[in-house]
């Protein structure tokens, strides 16, 4: 074996391929996808939801085997030596698997039990790594009464227990709460110092790509490229601007640079418009040319973003294979015109699950029009909220009103007034799009000729008519997505409850959700919407940011970020402020 | 680079047993079905359950009473299996029994101990409910029993000749008390050891898939051996003490005889708790969730030891097609042995050809096992 080839790469993809069979679909997870990972560094492996990262992850841990193609770790054959690979290799799939009976320090024995970590080194690494995870004060405790951040610590802990030559980590940070976030972060760096470990880490937040050293873009299977985030970034230096309408509100400024013509991205950020060109110019270029008559625009030239560069690439790629169609965004029936009235009270709410408080204290209101956020962690009580005012769970305490009433006691007339997407996709996988739409139009008790018309708006609005026949299951999930929220558009609601509508779809098929929600909100729409993206925070009008069961802050985003981060911090970001609040929360508790 | 990797090592299947048996401890459901269903199913059978006649409504029906009737009335009344009623007219006897009231009507009509005593016989009319056929064919015999036991008192004390029918004496082996009891108690033992055996582990492991813990322990340098071993062992303990908590009810509380030996009783166990445990691990390795399992656990090993082995009915009179089904049943075996070693003692042509079958069917589905288990994701 030739020293050098060692050395420098741990672990190489040769040409891989790799495919699974849906029902009587083959879908391709992997497409010839070849690259290197270099020793002693982050590399990070960014992609949605289905763009094989997971199966790349199994396959170098020799859970898989490849179609074709050849998996090198460390100088080994991942599939034919996979008993050596697992001794050296440290993976952490993306639910790792703790033992919830067992307490954190059982759940530490059994894997280095299980790694063959001799008893006489143990006590030195658990201090260790306790210490690096701050859980020391719960060794005691199960793994199953962990909040989110702390079970993932304590996952990461257990799989670095042998401090391994490759970590492989699967999602590491997916619904965990910024501040845990930022920890785990920490630690996958300590390692990398302390110990020149190297790091392979997926994740689908684009945020995230920043901090790696290297970078691994995929889609739908395929490499989309490899490099430093930042010569990634450096790509459309000269393109991003932040731009803000003199006489148009925002929703309307972003939908319309997003339908001009030479604009790769126009996104919401607070009160302004962070618009991506396709072509690198100044900012008199840009107010001349995507300012219209009646309506100017002051434009400010901004740093590029890892993000911008990705979804440049997309679009680039969804353009060769010629399925850049500039989606069409829905036009809503206009449902009200009075703006200002309060349509949904909550106050003083309270749940409670046995001793557990689940929801305190809650008090919010929301107005006509308006996009409204319940942001916050994994288990911060955002679901519990959203099913009390849904009427889906009698509330412990306090009032909450729904266009008047409580959904709980009311009757089905007034639920026709609401919308409802859930978490899940919570359509009939089994029927096709065009039966899912015929049974939501008559659950909410159209008939006739009045649900032919809406099931024709629907299909048309959302582009699914080409899908109509189409068994819903097999839909790729931003397809999935669109039809949740055509069924519940079917009757016209004047309120729409959201419940993490774009959890695990692509940024492209995340920004054309939020034009169809930007259109319904112009129209009159009142739009409640819970979320655990921090940059999705940005769309709303006014939002609550909860934490176990509690508000921490609520107001305007813009006025958030200034609140919490505006000290020292230039453009603070709403993770900034979301951590700020956090920290500042955790220190009056502990006084 | 290459290391040697060793298959099998002391210190990780510590670790696993260590692990599983804190999950049996502090999960309620283990320890419900290891010992609370036992409890259960064996009080429910034990108590509620019979399969005997006891304490049966009948109507006695006299047209005209004398001392030769009121002495066969006082032959029912003292019979244990019956708790008659006097009803003075055929009608109203109709009448209870299409109420549901009795279950049989024993009539003695107007001239029944003059046609006794001068012709040397009389017809007694006997009506019983023929819904439940068991329960109508006990009735009858008991019936018959006790008109031929007092037949024959009466011809021995008056010196009469009277139409016996035939005098027949009983004599019941195995089951001396003739208590149904003793022969479902054990029969169910085979069952519940079925049901912790084979629901247990099976569910047990597809819940390490829906958890994702399995993938997490796949990729640590474990061996398939040192895992099926992590299960097998503490189930394998667990199972033995729900069976040694069913003998103990099975003798203390109800009474049943061991007229065997407790090493015979032990052996035996052992290795259909072995079987059941694999054919869990066998069904695991087709489901993946804990729903599934449990399903496939009831269907496969539990309702076919239910009905199939012989433990309430009786194989000899299925069909030739179903007798064949029983013999692949491992509880079929289980079942011969146990009522053997409790009702008959050790018999050892029984013993051994049963453990034998058990044995290879425990074999088959250990290579099977090993054949479909792999470190590798479904």
């Amino acid at each position: 074996m030739a020293a050098t080839g060692v050395t420098d790469t741990v672990l190489r993809l040769a040409d891989v391929s790799k495919s699974f069979r849906v029902g009587n679909r083959t879908v391709k997870a992997l497409d010839r996808v070849s690259l290197r990972v270099r020793p002693g560094m982050v590399t990070g492996l960014i992609g949605p939801d289905g763009a094989g990262k997971t199966t790349l992850m199994r396959l170098l841990a020799g859970l898989l085997h490849p179609d074709s193609g050849r998996v090198e770790v460390l100088g080994l054959d991942a599939g034919r030596e996979h008993l050596a690979v697992q001794a050296i290799l440290g993976y952490m799939p993306q639910r790792f698997g703790l033992y919830e009976e067992l307490s954190v320090q059982e759940n530490l024995d059994l894997y280095a039990d299980l790694q063959g970590v001799p008893a006489a080194a143990r006590p030195a690494r658990y201090s260790e790594l306790m210490q690096m995870t701050g859980l020391a004060p719960f060794t005691g405790r199960l793994a199953g009464r962990l909040s989110g951040g702390m079970k993932q610590k304590l996952g990461l802990a257990c799989t670095l227990i042998k401090p391994p030559r490759l970590l492989v980590l699967d999602e590491p940070t997916v619904g965990v709460d910024p501040v845990s976030r930022r920890e785990l972060w920490q630690i996958v760096y300590g390692q990398v110092e302390s110990e020149g470990m190297s790091v392979l880490l997926s994740t689908a937040y684009l945020d995230e790509a920043e901090r790696c050293q290297e970078v691994v873009l995929m889609h739908e299977g395929v490499l989309l490229g490899q490099d430093r985030p930042q010569r990634f970034s450096d790509r459309l230096a000269g393109h991003c601007f932040l731009v803000h309408g003199e006489r148009e509100n925002r929703r309307r400024l972003q939908e319309r640079l997003s339908r001009s013509r030479g604009v790769i991205d126009a996104i919401i950020v607070g009160d302004r418009v962070r618009l991506v060109t396709e072509e690198a110019m100044d900012e008199a270029a840009v107010q001349e040319r995507f300012g219209a008559a009646g309506s100017p625009l002051s434009a400010t030239r901004v740093a590029p973003r890892f993000e911008d560069t990705f979804i440049y690439l997309l679009r680039q790629r969804l353009r060769q294979s010629g399925r850049d169609s500039a989606a069409r965004i829905i036009r809503p029936a206009r449902v009200s015109s009075a703006g200002g009235e309060e349509v949904i009270v909550v106050r003083d709410l309270e749940r409670r699950f046995g001793t557990f408080r689940a929801v305190k204290n809650l008090s919010f209101t929301v107005r006509r029009g308006e996009i409204f956020g319940l942001l916050g962690a994994n288990g911060a009580g955002k679901s519990t909220t959203f099913r009390m005012l849904c009427g889906l769970l009698p509330a412990s305490g306090g009032t909450l009103r729904v266009a008047g009433r409580d959904l709980h006691t009311a009757r089905s007339r007034a639920r026709a007034r609401i919308g409802y997407m859930a978490q899940k996709f919570s359509l009939y996988g089994g029927m096709t799009v065009l039966q899912n739409l015929r049974f939501f139009g008559s659950a909410y008790s159209l008939t006739g000729r009045r649900r032919k018309e809406r099931i024709r708006w629907v299909l048309e609005s959302f582009e699914l008519e080409p899908l109509r026949n189409v068994v819903s299951e097999t839909l790729p999930l931003g397809f999935k997505q669109r039809l949740a929220l055509a069924a519940a558009l079917m009757h016209e609601p004047e309120i729409l409850f959201l419940d993490e509508p774009t959890s695990g779809v692509d940024p492209l098929a995340r920004r054309e959700f939020w034009r169809h929600i930007n259109a319904l909100a112009e129209a009159g729409v009142t739009v409640l919407v819970t979320t655990h993206f921090m940059e999705e925070a940005e769309y709303c009008d006014r939002l609550v940011i909860m934490a176990q069961g509690e508000v921490l802050a609520s107001g305007e985003p813009e006025q958030l970020k200034r609140d919490a981060a505006g000290r020292g911090l230039a453009e603070p970001t709403m993770e900034d402020a979301f951590i700020a609040l956090i920290s500042s929360h955790e220190q009056r508790e502990a006084a | 680079m290459q290391r040697h990797h060793r298959l099998f090592s002391a210190m990780r299947l510590r670790g696993l047993i260590r692990k599983e048996s804190l999950q049996i401890i502090r999960d309620p459901s283990s320890i419900g079905i290891a010992f609370f269903l036992p409890v259960l199913l064996l009080l429910i059978f034990g108590y509620g359950v019979s399969l005997d006649a006891r304490d049966i409504a009948i109507a006695l029906v006299v047209d005209s009473p004398d001392p030769l009737t009121t002495s066969l009335v006082s032959g029912f009344q003292r019979s244990e299996y019956f708790a008659p009623v006097s009803i003075p007219s055929i009608q109203e006897a109709e009448e209870a029994m299409m109420r549901r009231r009795v279950d049989a009507i024993v009539w003695l009509r107007e001239g029944f101990s003059r046609d006794l005593l001068a012709r040397g016989g009389a017809p007694v009319g006997v009506i019983v409910n023929g819904v439940d056929a068991n329960k109508a064919r006990l009735i009858e015999g008991y019936i018959g029993g006790v008109w031929q036991q007092w037949l024959a008192r009466i011809s021995d004390a008056r010196g009469l000749d009277l139409q016996v029918p035939v005098r027949v004496k009983y004599r019941i082996w195995f089951n001396p008390a003739v208590r149904s009891r003793d022969y479902l108690v054990p029969g169910l033992i085979a069952v519940i050891m079925t049901l912790i055996g084979a629901m247990l582990t099976s569910m047990v492991v597809a819940r390490e898939w829906e958890r994702g813990t399995m993938e997490a322990l796949m990729v640590t340098p474990v061996s398939i051996y040192e895992i099926l071993l992590g299960k097998i062992i503490p189930y394998f303990i667990l199972g033995m003490g729900g069976m040694a908590l069913s003998v103990s009810m099975a003798i203390f509380l109800f009474a049943v005889p061991l007229q065997g030996s407790l090493t015979a009783l032990f052996a035996a166990s052992a290795l259909f708790m072995l079987t059941t445990i694999a054919m869990g691990l066998f069904i695991s390795t087709v489901a993946d969730s804990q729903f599934v399992a449990g399903q496939m656990a009831i269907v496969v090993t539990f309702l076919p030891a239910f009905i199939l082995s012989g433990f309430i009915f009786d194989i000899g009179s299925m069909p030739a097609l179903i007798q064949g089904v029983t013999r692949i049943v491992p509880a079929t075996y289980f079942v011969a042995i146990l009522q053997s070693i409790f009702l008959a003692g050790d018999i050892w042509s029984i013993f051994f050809v049963n453990c034998a079958w058990l044995a290879v069917m425990c074999a088959v589905l250990l290579v099977i096992i090993r054949k479909k288990s792999h470190k590798r994701l479904r």
